[in-house]
């Protein structure tokens, strides 16, 4: 599976060597939808253990670039990807790789809350089934209740764990597909507006999450919000018209960008 | 004036109506459209539907009305002696008197005149101008089918006049009516709502009326055969009584044609749910863009070819084909080349049947299934899982009891099917239960019982009304309980 190139493998080593660890890389990036593109070769890196947050006006293609991170675009048709990107070492686009694989390491959490139409324990138990990463019952018990202290969603539902994730409310279906995505134990967590459905309680707590969630996974983050990316992110990629106009640290973002679309985007100038 | 001209009539009244309506209405605006409550042409239509809908039931009301009203005045005024006569009888009579006033219609006035003046060469004249009459005419008969014409003249001219007049009252009221502030819109919008109503009551009503003259020869039918013998006996056997013959029932058992039709749906559902289950998985979740535009109209085809040709698919194709298929199965296993599946069977009846019910299983799973909304799919794929284990652990259940609902409805058709039973197991009433025999089905029975000569007062022919009650009431609880699954389902995503 270790198809990557040499240089890319130097290269990574050199971003390491500036202390500073990448955990994917994409280079080049450009995804078209059938006869239109999307994506204009995006080069952007996401770090290891930080929360990026990828901004910019609706159809820039910052959904469409989180989407390529765990090939999520493969289940549209028609849809292209060049480009390489790089999981550690691992070329993701490489034909050799698994990509169901890939998907457990790399998680998502979708902008609408989806739970299954199963119990709570039954949804966070999914992925770990799938993969087989419980041995018997205990272990699962374990996972499930392990996987929904770190969503936050532990004291809510442990007494009706058996009960349809239907039923819960926004914000709390949306901490249990977060709870489901952290059950596999991804490296990378994929997060596609995941609190524009929520109000505001629910956002708090969601974002609250994000933070803790920050010590143990690498997380990407679109969002419509700015405040939540200044909130949230340690670093911000800027989209416009398919194009990455800026990424840099969130606090340099936001005070002084180097881009002038940028500052004029985060003004409310446009978008 | 004929009625058709007279609704065509009615509606130029009412064409014109939209027109002046229309003006009249711009008129009042005087060039400034908004002081109006709604757009001229609704004034308009307005103007065109108080012409046209009145008329129209005025027509129609007189049309039903006025034949009855002539019948009876008719028959009153047959003499007395032919009053006292039973009432089959009286009705031969006016039957023959609506002929001879048909006849006198091609006949000139002279000719007419010459009838009167000589009855008894009536029948003559009339059957050289092709109108044939049973019977010689009583005198009087002339005389009613005189009065006859001119009653229906008279009735046809009155209702020209009425169903005018109405048409131009209506329109010239509510052109009265038009006023800036009058609010022609929502009155249009409630006329639309009054005739959709009347659309689908027609259709229930069909329902109803069809229901209700099944039930009421069932009935006719349980006065001579008790029920419990009907619907618990063993033995179909409706012996056919020679004309005038009473003694002769025969067993009417209605359980053996159950037997064979639940059997013969129950193997055609074993043919038609995988195949169908897996095509429309494979067209919903598998198939590219374009492979499916290609594919799944080829497979709806298959809904409409009629069925009996899927009959004679199976009588010269798949029965002889498992007839032979059996006799040598049989020879290389014990030496004698005889068939073990007769060439109509059970079998092959729900074979071809299972593959004339492939399209509806396919195309109702295949719409549900893809209503399961992207976000489960998602969901899944982005924790890593494989298409298949999406389908196998979250769309297929969250999508289950919409199947259901969908074999349960194709169930229905299976019960209901005729053609390819007739042709493929044919129409022997037995109640076994070796596959490789032949059955038959309660629709098949209810063809043979009613084709040829008929007798509606005999059980053997009554009996058809019971079965056809009998697998409507088996239709209508899978078609409701189907319904009920399939509204329950979509609570779930809404």
């Amino acid at each position: 599976m270790n198809m990557m190139s040499e240089a890319a493998v130097e290269k990574a080593l050199d971003k390491k060597m500036n202390d500073i660890s990448y955990k994917m890389i994409g280079k080049d990036v450009s995804v078209y939808y059938g006869e239109k593109r999307a994506l204009y070769d995006v080069n952007l890196n996401v770090r290891e253990n930080t929360v990026t947050a990828l901004i910019g006006p609706s159809g820039c293609g910052k959904s469409t670039f989180l989407r390529t991170l765990n090939r999520m675009n493969d289940t549209i048709d028609g849809c292209r990807v060049t480009g390489r990107i790089t999981l550690d070492t691992d070329d993701i686009y490489d034909p050799n790789i698994d990509v169901v694989e890939l998907r457990a390491r790399v998680g998502m959490v979708f902008q609408k809350p989806n739970p299954f139409p199963k119990s709570i324990y039954e949804n966070v138990a999914y992925g770990p089934r799938i993969h087989g990463l419980a041995k018997s019952k205990s272990d699962m018990d374990a996972i499930v209740e392990k996987s929904l202290q770190k969503a936050g969603l532990w004291n809510e539902v442990k007494d009706r764990l058996h009960e349809g994730g239907t039923g819960l409310s926004g914000g709390q279906q949306q901490r249990l597909c977060i709870a489901r995505a952290v059950a596999v134990s991804p490296e990378v967590i994929l997060m596609d507006e995941p609190c524009s459905a929520l109000d505001p309680i629910a956002t708090a707590k969601v974002e609250e999450l994000i933070h803790e969630l920050r010590a143990n996974f690498t997380i990407v983050i679109v969002t419509h919000s700015m405040q939540q990316a200044a909130r949230v992110s340690q670093r911000t990629a800027m989209f416009h018209l398919g194009n990455l106009v800026e990424e840099n640290d969130t606090d340099k973002m936001f005070t002084n960008p180097d881009d002038q679309r940028t500052q004029d985007y985060i003004m409310g100038r446009f978008g | 004036m004929s009625i058709s001209l007279l609704l065509l009539v009615v509606a130029v009244i009412g064409a014109v109506g939209y027109f002046i309506g229309s003006w009249r209405a711009n008129a009042l605006a005087g060039g400034k459209l908004s002081s109006l409550h709604s757009r001229p042409g609704y004034y308009g239509s307005f103007v065109a539907l108080w012409a046209i809908l009145p008329a129209v039931v005025v027509v129609f009301v007189w049309v039903i009305a006025s034949p009855i009203y002539v019948n009876s005045t008719i028959r009153a005024g047959f003499p007395e002696e032919v009053k006292a006569e039973p009432q089959a009888t009286q009705n031969l009579n006016y039957n023959m008197i609506s002929a001879i006033a048909r006849g006198f219609k091609v006949l000139t006035a002279e000719e007419r005149e010459a009838l009167f003046k000589d009855g008894a060469a009536a029948r003559d004249v009339l059957a050289s101008k092709g109108v044939p009459v049973a019977a010689e005419p009583a005198p009087y008969m002339l005389k009613s089918a005189d009065d006859l014409n001119r009653m229906t003249n008279t009735s046809s001219t009155l209702l020209s006049i009425l169903a005018i007049v109405v048409a131009t009252a209506g329109a010239f009221l509510s052109y009265r009516s038009i006023a800036p502030k009058f609010r022609a819109r929502n009155r249009v919008e409630g006329m639309m709502l009054v005739g959709l109503i009347a659309a689908s009551s027609i259709a229930i009503l069909t329902t109803v009326g069809i229901v209700a003259s099944m039930f009421t020869e069932a009935v006719h039918f349980f006065n001579m055969v008790p029920a419990w013998e009907f619907f618990f006996g063993t033995v179909w056997d409706p012996r056919f009584a020679a004309a005038g013959a009473t003694a002769s029932a025969g067993q009417f058992g209605l359980i053996p044609l159950l037997a064979g039709t639940l059997y013969i749906g129950f193997v055609a559902m074993l043919v038609a749910v995988p195949v169908g289950l897996f095509a429309a998985i494979y067209m919903s979740e598998y198939a590219s863009r374009h492979v499916r535009s290609v594919a799944k109209p080829l497979l709806e085809v298959l809904a409409g070819i009629p069925t009996i040709v899927y009959g004679f698919f199976a009588l010269v194709t798949v029965g002889p084909f498992l007839r032979d298929i059996s006799a040598q199965l049989n020879g290389l296993v014990t030496g004698n080349y005889s068939n073990f599946i007769q060439a109509q069977s059970v079998l092959t009846a729900g074979f071809v049947m299972g593959i004339m019910l492939i399209p509806y299983v396919s195309s109702l799973s295949d719409d549900i299934i893809t209503a399961v909304p992207r976000a489960l799919r998602d969901g899944s794929l982005g924790l890593g899982a494989t298409r298949s284990e999406t389908i196998k652990r979250v769309i297929l259940p969250a999508a289950l009891p919409g199947i259901v609902g969908a074999l349960l409805m194709t169930a229905s058709r299976a019960v209901g099917e005729t053609m390819i039973v007739v042709l493929a197991a044919g129409v022997a009433a037995r109640m076994q239960l070796n596959p490789f025999e032949p059955m038959t089905t309660v629709t098949v029975k209810i063809v043979n019982q009613l084709t040829g000569d008929l007798e509606f007062t005999s059980p053997q022919t009554l009996v058809a009304f019971a079965l056809g009650i009998t697998l409507f009431f088996i239709t209508l609880c899978l078609n409701i309980y189907a319904l009920y699954i399939v509204r329950k389902y979509r609570e779930q995503y809404e």
